[in-house]
């Protein structure tokens, strides 16, 4: 048996829209090996975002099947989904959402507040920090640092759980593309030596060109899912 | 997430709206400070009113002339009221409640005239009131004298014209109130000698028995004060020999005056009075004021948690972000409930503390008003006020915190990341 970190079976998911049901998945199937790096991608409408919030446990499936690192999570309570997110999911968004009462370590540190960890809890945001590369800024607050500085804080506070996955949604999408650029290499190099799984949500043809596989959504449902550069086929 | 990580993030939150902060926990230092500066007053008016009862004199009983449904008290001066059917109390009334055998309970009895009169002495006048007295008078009423003598059987049989001043009315005349015996001052115009003056008590709730001068009841019943009836008193003064026997003394006093004016039971002409009809009465009077007063400050303690929701509601929303992602990081529905209402509190107890200082500043500032406006009045700030306004602004904190923070707690946290 592969060693599957995301595994999804038939993932439904319906919206209530004042008096009609919007089907936003229809019914998605695919997993994903550890260590892998995936991109999503599809026009907006396609199912993109929910289909996100679902792989990251921000939100449960209508119906199906979603096995996460070993846990199923589809029929979880919200506090059980905290948890999950928690442990095994680390989120860098396109608008970094730092909270910009607290220091680049304070950010870093709230996963692991929320873990319940006191003992080490520095020394670990310290050494995030430092394998991102902003050791010498970790004082500093949000709004001293540059956009690229700080996405590489919200990359250090998603590394910082040792997750199973990290989601990136559109993670260089408020970026100049030079910065863009470094920031997509720092993932890259995360998940070299580290192994984390790396999803990544987007629009931009050039990013989805550095991941090993594309899944594309159109309509709630899966229109390709290709190893571009290995040449894998999978199912 | 621990307690004190819930605190200092909730310090940190404050911190960072200062003004927002300071306003909010504003409404709740006034609430709270209004809370204990009100119960102080109220407090203080009902120990000032019932420390200055007893100073009247101890175990003491009144009788009034007049029906008990025909209103309480008259109060000095208020003598000789005379209704149908009613006849005055006399000096023989007096009398004979001094019989040991009819009267065992009865120690001392002292029947008194009252008026109002002009006293005046090298041109100085003052309006006070005389009231004509015996010699038990003076330990009836716990009197002190600060020089000189009191009325004594003398005076009495003499019907001599002798006046003991009360201190203000010495000040009045003498600007003064030591050095003054021996002094010769006129009363209605007529001449007397003055023999003693009172040591001050304080406003009393029977007027100032420092502003008075008090001559020989012979002496007044002769002279200044006339009545219609012969031998007719205005109040009779009477001491219980114990605490104990005052509801017993009550009990003869009525049987002597009803078998001397002969009236059936239930239709007294008379009304005996005690010192412990006088402090219920108020302290039903001051304990309403008291109630009123907290229930006005307690209004403005709601409206200060009101405000707390408010803010805290406001808070929320601007906040919504920032509890999508943490939520995202791993909190719980708990851990936020808990960080909003650790605010909330926060809020309301710093608010609570600051109204606590300001309530008792209040109240002292009142104390010394008082005193420098002449009155003998301390406000208390009591213990159970403390108690209550900390406890009741605690909960306060609380109860308007857990809406704000339901809310806060029960967001989804896709629709909160997404919210701008």
């Amino acid at each position: 048996m592969a060693d599957w970190v995301i595994e999804a079976r038939e993932i439904k998911k319906t919206y209530r829209m004042g008096e009609f049901d919007v089907e936003a998945l229809k019914g998605v199937s695919f997993t994903v090996d550890r260590g892998e790096v995936v991109s999503i991608m599809g026009p907006s409408g396609s199912g993109k975002s929910t289909m996100m919030n679902t792989l990251g446990c921000l939100d449960r499936p209508t119906s199906g099947e979603y096995i996460l690192d070993g846990e199923s999570v589809a029929q979880m309570n919200d506090d059980q989904l905290a948890s999950v997110r928690n442990r095994k999911v680390g989120f860098v968004f396109q608008s970094f959402n730092l909270l910009s009462r607290l220091t680049a370590i304070g950010n870093v540190e709230l996963p692991l507040r929320y873990a319940g960890m006191v003992e080490g809890r520095r020394e670990r945001a310290i050494a995030s920090l430092e394998a991102v590369g902003l050791k010498d800024r970790m004082k500093h607050r949000p709004y001293e640092l540059s956009g690229g500085q700080q996405q590489r804080v919200a990359v250090a506070r998603a590394l910082v759980n040792d997750p199973a996955i990290i989601m990136a949604d559109e993670p260089t999408g408020n970026l100049d593309s030079k910065v863009g650029k470094e920031i997509m290499s720092l993932l890259l190099n995360l998940n070299k030596e580290r192994g984390t799984t790396l999803i990544i949500v987007t629009h931009d043809p050039t990013i989805a060109e550095q991941t090993q596989r594309v899944i594309t959504l159109r309509d709630g449902l899966l229109e390709s899912d290709g190893y571009e550069k290995q040449g894998k086929t999978k199912k | 997430m621990k307690f004190s990580q819930a605190l200092l993030e909730a310090i940190e939150s404050l911190n960072g709206n200062k003004m927002r902060s300071g306003l909010t926990v504003l409404g709740i230092v006034i609430g709270v400070a209004a809370v204990i500066a009100m119960l102080a007053v109220g407090n203080g008016a009902q120990a000032s009113i019932t420390g200055s009862i007893s100073s009247i004199g101890t175990n003491l009983l009144f009788v009034f002339s007049g029906a008990p449904d025909q209103g309480g008290p008259g109060g000095p001066g208020g003598g000789g009221r005379s209704g149908n059917n009613v006849r005055p109390l006399t000096l023989a009334d007096a009398e004979a409640i001094t019989d040991r055998f009819a009267a065992p309970s009865v120690d001392l009895v002292a029947p008194v005239l009252q008026g109002n009169g002009t006293v005046t002495f090298a041109g100085e006048n003052s309006t006070t009131t005389i009231t004509g007295v015996t010699p038990a008078y003076y330990s009836v009423r716990n009197l002190e004298l600060s020089e000189g003598e009191f009325v004594n059987e003398e005076h009495m049989l003499g019907r001599m014209s002798v006046v003991v001043l009360g201190p203000e009315t010495a000040d009045n005349l003498f600007g003064r109130h030591d050095g003054v015996t021996g002094e010769s001052i006129r009363i209605e115009g007529q001449p007397f000698r003055v023999i003693g003056v009172l040591v001050a008590k304080g406003g009393g709730a029977f007027g100032s028995e420092d502003n008075g001068v008090y001559i020989p009841f012979s002496t007044a019943q002769a002279r200044l004060i006339k009545r219609e009836a012969r031998d007719q008193v205005d109040i009779i003064f009477a001491q219980a020999t114990t605490a104990e026997s005052v509801p017993l003394a009550v009990e003869e006093i009525s049987t002597i005056i009803r078998q001397r004016h002969r009236t059936d039971i239930g239709a007294d002409d008379f009304t005996v009075f005690t010192q412990q009809d006088f402090l219920s009465t108020f302290a039903t009077i001051t304990g309403v004021l008291t109630i009123f007063l907290g229930g006005i400050a307690g209004i403005s303690l709601l409206v200060g948690g009101i405000g707390i929701m408010n803010i805290m509601l406001v808070s929320v929303s601007e906040r919504t972000r920032e509890i999508g992602l943490r939520k995202a990081l791993g909190a719980r529905k708990r851990d936020i409930l808990m960080q909003f209402l650790t605010e909330s509190s926060l809020l309301s107890l710093i608010g609570g503390i600051i109204g606590i200082i300001f309530g008792w500043l209040i109240a002292f500032v009142v104390g010394q008003v008082a005193v420098a406006s002449g009155t003998d009045f301390t406000p208390i700030v009591g213990s159970d006020a403390i108690i209550l306004s900390t406890s009741f602004s605690a909960a306060i904190g609380l109860f308007f915190g857990i809406y704000p923070a339901s809310r806060a707690a029960n967001l989804e946290p896709v629709e909160a990341l997404r919210h701008e």
